[in-house]
């Protein structure tokens, strides 16, 4: 297979690109949301904690 | 085991876990996508479409096994009352509700050029639908209820009636007169698929378990840390590692 082949996929390229893309996307956003969810939930309790020292 | 089951041992070896399960993740998808890309032949019926097969029939497996992961987490929960079990099954639904969508979504591009139409309301698909909406209703349910431990009964209790949907979108090829084709994995020692179309097939399969492992456990990490903000060991890790 060369190159120009396999970007056309022998006509299907739209199909095959597109339902790998999409895997793509699914398997960074499963990646990326709980991370952020991470620095979040870290980032707020670190501030409750400073918050409770403030007032002690 | 209560030592597995303490949320703080848990915590713990799930951190040190996560990076071996990536580095594994990793690997495997990049000799499944090189053997599937590159390696294997195209059809001789469907071209270099069947190509979404390497994707879509992973994604819907996953998204079955998920679902009886979490149902059986759920069963765990309500009967033993174990909250870790009540963390997993929360954390499966998303991961769960995004691979059914990813099966879903190559299934319809899959569709459309072999049987020219992106959607038919048959048997298989139908029922994989419904397998998308108890993900989402499972999620609803579980964060309209303010209490964790409530929610968590209730949503599992949700699981639980809708594992019959499972046996139902397995066997649908076979009960019913469908559009999809039959299953691409038949009994164990007969395979109706060729040697290098099935070694990718497998190493994708074992890519999208191993992903879901890591990504539940960061998602499990996420959660036992707001449950447990309120002890000792929360605040004492927060102050040693700001």
């Amino acid at each position: 297979m060369n190159w120009q082949e396999f970007f056309t996929m022998g006509g299907y390229g739209l199909y095959v690109w597109g339902s790998y893309g999409i895997a793509a996307l699914i398997l960074i956003l499963n990646l990326y949301l709980p991370l952020r969810r991470r620095k979040v939930v870290r980032q707020r309790l670190r501030e409750f904690l400073h918050l409770k020292e403030q007032t002690r | 085991m209560h030592k597995y089951a303490s949320p703080k041992f848990f915590y713990v070896l799930a951190g040190q876990l996560v990076p071996w399960i990536a580095t594994i993740t990793i690997v495997l998808l990049l000799a499944g996508l090189y053997l599937g890309l590159f390696v294997a032949p195209s059809d001789y019926q469907q071209g270099e479409s069947y190509r979404i097969m390497f994707v879509h029939v992973p994604a819907a497996w996953m998204s079955m096994f998920i679902y009886v992961l979490m149902a059986g987490a759920g069963a765990v929960a309500l009967v033993w009352n174990i909250k870790l079990a009540e963390i997993f099954a929360n954390s499966c639904a998303p991961i769960g509700a995004s691979f059914t969508f990813l099966a879903l979504a190559t299934g319809s591009l899959w569709g459309k050029p072999m049987w020219g139409t992106w959607w038919a309301w048959d048997a298989r698909l139908t029922s994989e639908l419904i397998l998308f909406f108890l993900y989402i209703g499972y999620m609803a349910l579980q964060a309209s209820i303010d209490d964790p431990r409530r929610a968590a009964r209730a949503a599992a209790i949700l699981a639980l009636v809708g594992v019959v949907n499972i046996p139902v979108i397995h066997f649908s090829v076979e009960w019913w007169n469908t559009l999809h084709q039959p299953a691409s994995l038949g009994k164990v020692g007969t395979p109706s698929i060729h040697p290098s179309m099935l070694a990718p097939l497998l190493l994708m399969a074992f890519a999208f378990k191993t992903f879901f492992a890591g990504t539940v456990l960061l998602r499990m990490r996420n959660e036992i840390l707001e449950r447990e903000r309120h002890t000792t060991w929360v605040t004492e890790m927060l102050e040693s590692k700001p």
